[in-house]
Formats: C-alpha cells, sequence, structure tokens
C-alpha cells in the first residue's frame, strides 16, 4: 500500500534527473553544432530538445500530484516540489536558448567561437553537477555537500568567463557593429542562466539538507 | 441500574480516549504522516485488545490503593476523574487520567476514614517520577539506534518516508495495546466489584466478567478517540517541540514501551523467574511519559527547540489533577451519599463527616443517661478497650497463656499505632491539598489578573498605535488631495493656456491672410500675386485648426475624466459636445474663446449654455461656471 507508490514516485524522480541530465546534453551539443554552422544537427538536437523539455514538464507534474495527493514526505513536500520545478527550469531554460539561436541567428565572429563553446560547457557544467547532487539528497543526504559544492564553483567560473566574453565582444571585435555587439552579449547572458538556474536548485537543495537532518 | 452507575466510567473512558489517544498518534497526525481517520481506527481497535488482553495487573495494584467496594462510590469516584479529566482537557492540558482517578479514590478513602495504602501510594507515585524518565532514556537509546540505522543503511527518502508511516502505525498499534493495557485500570478498576460473574462465550474465545467490563471501557476510549481526540492531538503533535516524523516513531515506541513494561504480568513474572524484583503493575500516567520521551529528544538536540511554555502548562496540570480530583471526589462522595442517600462504601456511615455528627449524638445521649459508654465508631477507642480487658484477664492465665495474649496486645498496639498514622497521614494529606488548592487557585486568579492586565495594556497601546496611524494617514491624504487639486488646478491652467494659443494662433494666420489679400488688391505684378497665393494657401494649409482641435480636446478628455464621470453620474443625459462645453466653463473661459475653439459663432455657444442650464435643471439664481467648478 505505502510501498507501491514510493516505488512508481522513486522511478519518476529518477527518470525526471535523466532527462534534465539528458537535455543539458543536448543543449551543449547543439551550441556545438551551431557554433559550427552544422544545421542539420543543430535542427535535430533543438527537436530532441523540445521532446525533452515536455517530457519533463510532464514528469514533474506527476511527481507533483503524487506528492500532494499521497502527502508523501509531508513535512518537506513543498521544498522538494520546489526543488524539481527549479531543475525543470534548467531544462526550460535550455530549451529558450537554444530556440533563440534557431530564431535570431546570431552572427558569431569565428575568433570568438571556443569563448563561446567554453561558456557554454561551464555553465553546463554546473547544471551538471547539481544532478548528482540532488540524487544523494534522495539516497544519502549526508553527501549533498560533495556535490554541491561543484555547483557554486561552476557557477561562479561562468561568471567569470562571461565577463571576459563580453569584454572581448565590445573591446577586441571592433569590426562588429553596435547592434551585433549587444546581441552578442545577450546571448552570453542567455548561456550565464543556465548556471544561475542550477545555483537556484542548489540552494533550495542546502536548505532542504539542513531541513531534514536529523 | 448497573449500566447507570457505569456511565461515569465510560465518561472517563471517553476522556481518557479524547486525551490520551494523541499521545500515541498525536506526532503521526501533527506531521501528516498518518490521516486521522486511520490513527483513530487503528487505536480504537488495539485500545480495546489491550484492555481485555492484559489490563488485569495495573486494575489490582489500583485496587489495593482504594477498594472501592459500593457502585455509588465507584461511580462517583470515576466521574469526579472524569470531570476533572474533561475539564483540563477542554482547557487543551494534556491531563493524566491516572492521576485523576488516584486522586479520586484517596478523596474517597479520605472520606470513609479509610486508611490508604502508602506503600502502594508510594508505587503509584514513584511511577509517575520514573514514567518520564524512562521515556527519556528509552528516546535517547532508540534515537540512536535509529540514527545509526539509516546512516549504515542508506535508504531512498521516499523509501524513508514510507518505513516511517508504517512504522508510526506499528507503533501507533503498540502504544494502543499499551494503552488500553495499563490505562483501563483507570477507567473500569473502581467496578471491578460490580463485574458479572458469568462469562461471555464468543466461541473462539471467552471473556470474564472483569474483561467484559473492560470491554465495555475500551469501547468508551475508542468512542472518545474518534469524537474529540483530534483537538488535543494538535496540541501534542506541534505544541511541546516540533517534531520530525523519524522522532515522532521514537516518542511514541519509547512511550509504548513504558506503558507495556507498567502493565505486562508476563514480563513481570519472567522478570521474577530470573530472580529479579517484580515489575510494579501501576497505571503509568501515559501524557508523563510522551512528555518525558520528547524532553529526552530535545535534550539531546541541545534543549533550545523546547517550547517551555507549553511545558509549564503540561507540568501544572500534572499538580493540579490529583488535586482537583481528590477535593472533587471527597465533595461529590459527601453530596451523593447525603443528598440522593445513596451508598458510596459497603461500611458505609463509617466516614469521617457522618462519624463527627454520630460522636456529637452520641455524646449528648452519655450526658442525659449519666452512664460511662464506649464510642463504638472510634477505631482508637475501641483499641484501648480492648489493651484495657487484656492487661486485667493476663493475670488469670498460665505463662502460655500470658505470652499469647502479651503478643495479641502488641499486635492490637500495632495495628492502633498503624490507625493512628493513617489518620494522621489522612488530616496531612487534607490539609495538603487544600493548600495546594488555595495556592493554585490564588495563582491562576493571580496569573489571570495579569493577562488580562497584560491584554489591556497592549490592547490600549494598540488603540493608541491605531489613532497615531489613522491620524498620520488623514494628514497624508489631506496632503495628497491638496497635491492632487495643485496638479489639477495647473494642468486646467495648461489647457487654457494651450486653448488660448491656439485661438491666437488662428487669430494671427486669420490677420496674416487679411493682410495678404490687401498687398493683392493693392498690386497689379502677376508674379508677387502667385507667390501671395502660394503664400496664402501655406498659411491655409498651416492654418488646420482642426487638428489642433481634436489634438485640444483629446487632451480635455484626458485630463477631465473624473469631471466626465461625476458629470454621467449627476446629468446622465448630456451629449458629448455639452460635456465638453462644460470642460470648457469650468475652464473659466468666455463664449468668445469657446467658439473660436469648437468652431461655431459665439452666439451658438450662448445657446448651447442656455440648453445645458435647462438639461441641469438650474435655477436663475445659480450660475452656470460655479456649480461646474464646485463639481
Amino acid at each position: 500500500m505505502f510501498f507501491k507508490k514510493t516505488k512508481s514516485t522513486i522511478r519518476d524522480i529518477d527518470e525526471f534527473l535523466d532527462t534534465i541530465d539528458q537535455g543539458i546534453l543536448v543543449f551543449k551539443e547543439g551550441v556545438k553544432y551551431y557554433l559550427e554552422n552544422d544545421e542539420d544537427n543543430f535542427s535535430k538536437n533543438l527537436d530532441k530538445l523540445y521532446k525533452l523539455e515536455a517530457k519533463a514538464d510532464t514528469i514533474v507534474l506527476r511527481i507533483r500530484n503524487e506528492f500532494f495527493e499521497h502527502s508523501l514526505i509531508p513535512q518537506y513536500s513543498a521544498d522538494v516540489v520546489s526543488l524539481l520545478d527549479h531543475l525543470d527550469d534548467i531544462i526550460d531554460t535550455a530549451k529558450e536558448n537554444l530556440f533563440q539561436y534557431d530564431v535570431e541567428v546570431p552572427d558569431i565572429p569565428k575568433k570568438l567561437n571556443s569563448e563561446f563553446s567554453k561558456l557554454t560547457d561551464v555553465s553546463c557544467a554546473a547544471a551538471e553537477a547539481v544532478i548528482p547532487a540532488v540524487r544523494s539528497f534522495f539516497n544519502n543526504p549526508s553527501s549533498v555537500k560533495d556535490n554541491e559544492h561543484r555547483v557554486y564553483f561552476y557557477e561562479k567560473e561562468t561568471d567569470v568567463l562571461a565577463s571576459d566574453l563580453k569584454r572581448k565582444i565590445f573591446k577586441d571585435t571592433k569590426h562588429l557593429k553596435l547592434s551585433q555587439k549587444i546581441h552578442l552579449r545577450y546571448f552570453t547572458l542567455h548561456i550565464e542562466q543556465i548556471s544561475d538556474r542550477a545555483e537556484d536548485a542548489a540552494r533550495i537543495l542546502s536548505a532542504l539538507e539542513i531541513k531534514t537532518k536529523d | 441500574m448497573t449500566l447507570f452507575f457505569l456511565s461515569s466510567g465510560l465518561f472517563l473512558g471517553w476522556s481518557l480516549g479524547a486525551n490520551d489517544a494523541a499521545n500515541v498518534f498525536g506526532s503521526a497526525v501533527g506531521t501528516r504522516m498518518v490521516s486521522f481517520k486511520r490513527a483513530a481506527i487503528i487505536a480504537s481497535i488495539f485500545v480495546i485488545l489491550g484492555a481485555v488482553i492484559q489490563g488485569a495487573g495495573a486494575t489490582h495494584t489500583l485496587g489495593k490503593l482504594g477498594s472501592v467496594s459500593a457502585l455509588g462510590g465507584a461511580f462517583t469516584v470515576a466521574l469526579s476523574a472524569a470531570i476533572t479529566v474533561y475539564w483540563m482537557t477542554k482547557f487543551k492540558v494534556p491531563v493524566s487520567t491516572s492521576q485523576a482517578i488516584v486522586g479520586a479514590i484517596i478523596g474517597w478513602n479520605f472520606y470513609n476514614g479509610l486508611p490508604t495504602d502508602i506503600h502502594v501510594l508510594s508505587k503509584i507515585v514513584s511511577t509517575w517520577v520514573m514514567g518520564p524518565i524512562l521515556g527519556a532514556v528509552f528516546a535517547i537509546i532508540l534515537y540512536y539506534i535509529q540514527h545509526i540505522y539509516f546512516k549504515v543503511v542508506g535508504i531512498h527518502l521516499l523509501k524513508q518516508d514510507a518505513y516511517i508511516r508504517f512504522s508510526l502505525l506499528l507503533v501507533g498499534a503498540f502504544g494502543s495495546f499499551s494503552l488500553g493495557a495499563n490505562n483501563i485500570a483507570n477507567v473500569m478498576g473502581v467496578f471491578v466489584s460490580a463485574a458479572p460473574e458469568s462469562y461471555l462465550n464468543f466461541g473462539l474465545f471467552k471473556l470474564s466478567g472483569v474483561q467484559q467490563l473492560f470491554l465495555l471501557g475500551g469501547i468508551a476510549i475508542a468512542v472518545g478517540i474518534f469524537t474529540y481526540s483530534k483537538r488535543v492531538m494538535d496540541t501534542v503533535g506541534g505544541g511541546l517541540m516540533q517534531l520530525s516524523s523519524k522522532s515522532a516513531i521514537i516518542t511514541v515506541l519509547s512511550h509504548s514501551l513504558v506503558l507495556f513494561i507498567f502493565s505486562s504480568t508476563s514480563l513481570s513474572n519472567f522478570v521474577q523467574s530470573l530472580g529479579l524484583p517484580p515489575i510494579p503493575l501501576v497505571p503509568v500516567s501515559s501524557s508523563q511519559v510522551i512528555v518525558g520521551s520528547i524532553l529526552g529528544l530535545g535534550l539531546l538536540k541541545g534543549g533550545y527547540n523546547i517550547n517551555y511554555k507549553i511545558l509549564g502548562g503540561i507540568s501544572l496540570g500534572w499538580i493540579a489533577t490529583p488535586v482537583i480530583a481528590g477535593v472533587f471526589s471527597f465533595f461529590a462522595l459527601f453530596f451523593v451519599n447525603n443528598v440522593f442517600l445513596i451508598p458510596v462504601s459497603s461500611e458505609n456511615g463509617n466516614n469521617v463527616i457522618t462519624n463527627k455528627i454520630l460522636k456529637r449524638n452520641k455524646k449528648g445521649i452519655d450526658k442525659d443517661t449519666k452512664s460511662i459508654t464506649i464510642p463504638l465508631t472510634d477505631s482508637v477507642n475501641i483499641d484501648s478497650v480492648n489493651s484495657s480487658i487484656d492487661s486485667v484477664s493476663v493475670e488469670s492465665n498460665d505463662n502460655h497463656g500470658v505470652a499469647k495474649k502479651y503478643f495479641d496486645k502488641l499486635k492490637i498496639k500495632s495495628d492502633s499505632e498503624d490507625k493512628n498514622i493513617s489518620k494522621y497521614f489522612n488530616l496531612a494529606f487534607i490539609l495538603a491539598v487544600l493548600a495546594g488548592l488555595i495556592f493554585f487557585i490564588f495563582r491562576w486568579l493571580n496569573s489571570m489578573y495579569k493577562r488580562n492586565k497584560l491584554i489591556l495594556s497592549k490592547n490600549a497601546q494598540i488603540l493608541d498605535a491605531q489613532k497615531a496611524l489613522a491620524e498620520i494617514e488623514t494628514k497624508y491624504q489631506l496632503l495628497e488631495n491638496q497635491q492632487m487639486e495643485d496638479l489639477l488646478n495647473y494642468k486646467n491652467k495648461e489647457l487654457t493656456t494651450m486653448a488660448l494659443n491656439l485661438i491666437e494662433k488662428n487669430n494671427f494666420l486669420e490677420l496674416l491672410k487679411a493682410k495678404i489679400e490687401e498687398i493683392k488688391l493693392e498690386t497689379n505684378d502677376l508674379a508677387i500675386i502667385k507667390k501671395l497665393n502660394n503664400l496664402y494657401l501655406l498659411i491655409s494649409q498651416n492654418q488646420n485648426l482642426e487638428n489642433d482641435r481634436e489634438a485640444f480636446q483629446m487632451h480635455v478628455d484626458e485630463l477631465n475624466k473624473d469631471f466626465f464621470y461625476k458629470l454621467n453620474s449627476l446629468y446622465p443625459d448630456l451629449t458629448k459636445n455639452e460635456k465638453r462645453l462644460c470642460v470648457y466653463l469650468r475652464l473659466n473661459m468666455s463664449s468668445k474663446e469657446i467658439a473660436a475653439l469648437t468652431n461655431i459663432s459665439p452666439k451658438s455657444v450662448e445657446m448651447n449654455r442656455y440648453r445645458l442650464r435647462k438639461k441641469m435643471n438650474l435655477g436663475p439664481d445659480e450660475k452656470l461656471d460655479k456649480v461646474l467648478q464646485n463639481l
């Protein structure tokens, strides 16, 4: 009676975390394909990300319903659901960003490709680090901190890289128009958002870890 | 009639269910791990089972404290305890039924002039002290076991939740069983003498008379759980200390273990078989044990999480309960015995008050007959008479007889001393009860007075603050109104200026056009005339008053929204042009200016004003512009 529902919810949570993880990988690949002008693969990745995002939304809704309907871990259910919502925000942001690449087609100079690629990698690393932290919260709360500090580290790294890139865009690319520069700056900000969302989720995780500690 | 007498016990059972079920399932329900309905069903079933299967041990001990021998007395004792419990539950104080019934039984002993067995009483009171201590110790041990288990095993949080939920039900069932086994003595213990002799055969098992009585008490407890325990569960669940679901299991399990230990005959026999002293089977205060368990956990975590205010309230209940129940029982017995003439003891009439009355009557008779009589009802005097008879007869007996008589004399003497001690004890008890009662009433009144004073002063402060706030708000409102008015005046002036500029510009351009016409008449040069015509056309195009007028009117409409709203509500029949006319009049514009703005003749403006007055039903003494300005 108790365990049947629990098992299905655990499965859902695992599936949800897998989906987010895959979404981040697909986003990272998508940006790389864009920078390499590989339109076909970029479109495929965008399509894949759309599907993953929709799947994540469906699962998180199902988990939320299960939590409140069966009053699972009633003392922390609101926080856990909020944590999952924040994780869902990561994939939402990733999808939105890749979609913006598709619609706005930013003209990224070749010499900035490596910077953009690196920024994407580091920002995604923050998001990737939050997934094992969340998994460990459910399985072994005492080890949350081991994974959690990576999120904060990558988030700060992302900020540094983004600042450098912005400086480069405005100072070292004199051949670009101001409108182009502003456009590129916006894309830098968009990529930064992924690590910001990961940091938000990590903050909720920290609070939850303290709350559940006996 | 028996059922009527049992009603007070059933009422006490109901009170116990309403109050003590919260000790078992309060934390689980409070943390929303178990629904109240599920908790109530499990608690009811297991309380009944515990009462029927294992309720005899503690009942036996309670019977030793004071064997309430008449049904009327049992009814009154149980009723006193029940009313005490109900009254304290009403004030949301987790009260102990054990203390209430013990207080009430001592009240009965005192009323009937019977000695209270100090040995049994001290055994019961010691368990009141031991109960919470043991609860705290068990809670600490169980906490460590649980902590290590979860650390080593590392279960998924949701699985942990499921296990905890299941454990809460399991532990709750065990707790309910122990509660029924231990506390049924409080509910039905005094009625044991009224239990039927016959067995009730259910086929698979048989229930003895006492078990039938306990079954009835268990059902009463179950009714109490279903009807009233939710309120108390809310207090216990989150009142004393915020409990996590893991801590809830520990507290309930430690509570259940303590109750089980003090009610299990088999466990006591087992301990005895090991050569250890037997465990006293005593009704323990369930509330005290659970509080002890929670305190144990709280202290383990540094004690900062404990709500000491509620703890104080609970402690007050512990002391007040037996005192109130004892006094209430004493007076209730007197009332039942003397007003309803219902016997409250098998040796009725042998109570403190009636003894005194009898003594007084006897003295009166003695004086009249001038004969020496022995007051029969006073046990001490009987003893002294017996001893004097013994001393006379000792001389006429042989040695063996002397020794026998001597030992009998000693025995009587020691009995007499025991009775004296119990008499002093009773006296000391009533004095203590009265002193305690006076102290608590005084404290209660004092705290009520202080609380009322505090509430009054706080109310006064709130009132002052509200007044000050209202004054500030009024000032702010006035200031805001003033600002709005200034802004409106400024905007209106701006509008007037704009309108006048428009008119002046128009007039100026008209003047220019007239001058061009004049120049055209004075010259015959075709080239100049052509240029003048072009200039005239340019001016005419530039003049295009219609656009300016529209812009102006839009501006007017935008700025006078409120004014239009008021006009609409007061004079709903006005047309759009009439409303605009009202705005111009409000801006104090003359008919000529309005005519220039609206591109109509001044005479038409006058006519429109006249029609407006009629529509607005203005009297001959009322000025249209003044009315509009004051609107």
